[in-house]
Formats: C-alpha cells, sequence, structure tokens
C-alpha cells in the first residue's frame, strides 16, 4: 500500500474486478438465476415480517463462500442481511 | 534413435531421486518410467495456455524429464510455431488416431533438446476427428515412453476440451488478472473437478506488478483468493514472451524475468518447493536498462 492509498480511499478498478468475479462467480457456480433470488428473498421478508418490523427494500441476500466449521475449505453459503426496524414484536391487535 | 532413448530413459530415472533428495550423487537405481499427464487449459483464449505448454514441456526437458508435448487444438495448431518446429511437420494428431502412421512417425524431435518431442495437431481437419477414448488410447501408448505428457488443450469446453482433458492425471490452469479470464477459469476449474482430475495448479499470467501497486490490477492473491486453488507461480507480462515467440524457442531457464518464473514452475512441478519469485523488481530494471539503452 503507497501512502497515496491512505489518503484516497476511492476503489480502485482492481477493487472493482474483483467485487464483480465475486458475484458473477457466485451466481455461475449456483446456477440460481435472479428470479429465483429474487422469489427467496421475498419469501424471506415475509416469513421474517411475521415476527418483526423490517426493512425490506434494505434486504439483501446473497449466495457467497464461507469458510466450513469443519475446516475443510469453503462451503456455499446463504448470506441474508436483513436490517430491523423494530425489535419489539409487533403488538398484534387483540381480539 | 532407440539407443538414444534408452540413454536418455536411463538419464531420467538416475534424476528422479536427485530432485527429491537434493543429494550431489544421484542413485542408479533403474526406477520404472511413471510418467505424469499434464492438460494446460484455461477456458478463455489468448491468456497463454500454448505459451505455457512450450515453456513448462521445454523447462521439464531441461531437468532431465524425457517429455511430449500434444497440441489438441484441431484446425488451429499453435504449438509448432511456438516450439518453432513448424517445417518438420509430416504426420499430425489426426493421422496418428486414424492410424495413418504410427505415433514415432509423427513425433518431431525439440532443435536443443533431444529428450522433448511434439506431437502436432492437424490443421485441416476439425475438433471432432479425435474423441475422448481415441487419446486415452494414444496417452496408455506414450505413457511407455515419456515421463510427462502435456496436452495443450484448445480454448472453449467443446469436443477438443473433452479431448484434451480425457486421459489427463492433473491439469494446469492458465488465466491473466482479468474478470473475463477468471470467469472462464472458474468454469474450467468446476468441469474438471466434475472430471474427476484431482490435482489442479493455477498459474497467473500476464501480471503487472506496476498495475497491481496502483491498485488497477487484481494482485496474485486475489486471482488465488477468487478460484481457491493452489498457486503453482505467476508468469509477468514480459515483453521477452513476445520475442522468444517471434524467434520460436521458448524462453524458459533464461534470465528474463518470465524465463525464471516458467522454471520454477517446472521445478514445482516435479514437487520441489521454489520460492515465489519477486515480479517486483521487473519495474526496476527495466527502467535500469532503458537508462543504459538511451545513454548508449
Amino acid at each position: 500500500m503507497g501512502l497515496l492509498d491512505l489518503f484516497n480511499k476511492k476503489k480502485t478498478s482492481g477493487d472493482y474486478a474483483k467485487d464483480r468475479l465475486k458475484l458473477l462467480l457466485v451466481s455461475d457456480r449456483a446456477n440460481c438465476s435472479p428470479d429465483v433470488m429474487e422469489q427467496i428473498k421475498n419469501d424471506i421478508i415475509e416469513v421474517i415480517s411475521r415476527y418483526m418490523e423490517i426493512d425490506a427494500s434494505g434486504l439483501d441476500i446473497q449466495i457467497t463462500q464461507t469458510e466450513s466449521e469443519g475446516g475443510n475449505g469453503t462451503v456455499p453459503a446463504l448470506y441474508a442481511n436483513i436490517p430491523i426496524r423494530d425489535l419489539k414484536q409487533k403488538a398484534k391487535p387483540v381480539k | 534413435m532407440s539407443e538414444e532413448i534408452t540413454k536418455s530413459s536411463e538419464k531420467t530415472s538416475q534424476e528422479k531421486p536427485a530432485v527429491k533428495t537434493e543429494t550431489e550423487k544421484p542413485k542408479t537405481i533403474p526406477v520404472r518410467r511413471k510418467s505424469e499427464v499434464i492438460v494446460i487449459t484455461s477456458g478463455k483464449g489468448g491468456v497463454g495456455k500454448t505459451t505455457t505448454t512450450a515453456n513448462v514441456g521445454t523447462g521439464l526437458a531441461k531437468l532431465n524429464k524425457k517429455v511430449v508435448l500434444i497440441d489438441t487444438d484441431i484446425g488451429l495448431r499453435n504449438l509448432d510455431v511456438v516450439m518453432g518446429l513448424e517445417n518438420r511437420i509430416v504426420y499430425n494428431l489426426v493421422d496418428v488416431v486414424e492410424g495413418n502412421c504410427r505415433y514415432k512417425q509423427a513425433l518431431i524431435k525439440d532443435k536443443t533438446y533431444p529428450n522433448l518431442f511434439l506431437l502436432p495437431s492437424a490443421q485441416t481437419k476439425d475438433k471432432t476427428s479425435v474423441t475422448p477414448e481415441q487419446m486415452k488410447k494414444l496417452v496408455e501408448e506414450l505413457k511407455n515412453e515419456f515421463d510427462y505428457i502435456l496436452l495443450d488443450c484448445p480454448a472453449g469446453i467443446e469436443q477438443g476440451f473433452k479431448n484434451a482433458i480425457a486421459a489427463a492425471d492433473r491439469a494446469l490452469i492458465v488465466t491473466t488478472p482479468e474478470v473475463s479470464a477468471i470467469r472462464d477459469a472458474d468454469r474450467i476449474i468446476g468441469l474438471l473437478e466434475a472430471n474427476e482430475i484431482k490435482k489442479i495448479d493455477l498459474i497467473v499470467n500476464r501480471i503487472r506488478m506496476d498495475m497491481v501497486k496502483r491498485g488497477e490490477m487484481m494482485s496474485i492473491e486475489d486471482v488465488v483468493e477468487i478460484l481457491a486453488i493452489d498457486l503453482i507461480g505467476a508468469v509477468p507480462d514480459d515483453e521477452n514472451i513476445v520475442i522468444s515467440t517471434n524467434q520460436g524457442q521458448p524462453l524458459v531457464g533464461d534470465n528474463s524475468l518470465a524465463g525464471r518464473a516458467y522454471f520454477n514452475i517446472c521445478r514445482r512441478v516435479l514437487g520441489e518447493e521454489v520460492e515465489y519469485l519477486d515480479l517486483n523488481d521487473s519495474g526496476f530494471l527495466k527502467k535500469l536498462s532503458k537508462i543504459f539503452k538511451k545513454s548508449n
């Protein structure tokens, strides 16, 4: 890392290449179409929303690689980042 | 001819223990030839498969192994030109497979190393002229005579690729630090694993350390992290490669940075542990040589 990098935190084209590739390979490897991912996303929103208030627009799901717990290399994993608006259980209307 | 073959085979069997133990006096126990079949592949075209095949093959011959290079790119043969042997072709791979000649008639001996041979591809046929089964049979025959059988794979994942990987024990994946090349390499790795090729090593080709430093090129570490296979070497983007291809003389083992990088890869292929080259000094040396050139 050069001294310039300390001041210039802009993403370089190399960073872009790496980020793009990581995403690209995930979908290549998973052979998972954007349509299917969208369905999964909507289902997750539906289920989680039963228990808490979440920010559906900020929800991000990806299929990525992660270190396996058995220590035998990387395994695919479904990563979901679900921003919670209100942790308290939604007050259900009392009958 | 046959005498020469036995001579060099004795030589190679003597050399085998020498590489591992690095003792000065190699044992003279004749070892039965244990050949390894390596496919050099990438998916994407133009990343340096043929150059890599030529240099790794020549380097292994330089290290006293008996080597045959097979150009499996039927219809677009190139390895003969990179090796500088294009004028000596009589028979080709398709002739051998179709039984028009024996494989020994088609093999071309290298200009420099008597223990290095090329089996050229056919220029006028197409990829369907050979089947994976025929390749396997041919390679089985060649195993009796050679320590290393290197298969130069065509670009793509069609018939030519299937032919090239059919008989391989291990693979060298060549890629450059570009999104398209790495994506294709990843696909190829998946296909090789599905075909039960267990040993897959990565060569990152055409790396430019000046660009990596600026952050404008993915580093070797980035590429290895993304593809998650073992690195066997990195080759800098060196103009000497162009010069050596112009001359039809692989540069492996010479003093250029690429020549040293390729020679290290050859030693690693043999199982030696070799420290990685510092590719950084290229910029400095280049600048220095430019200064000298100017002052002359």
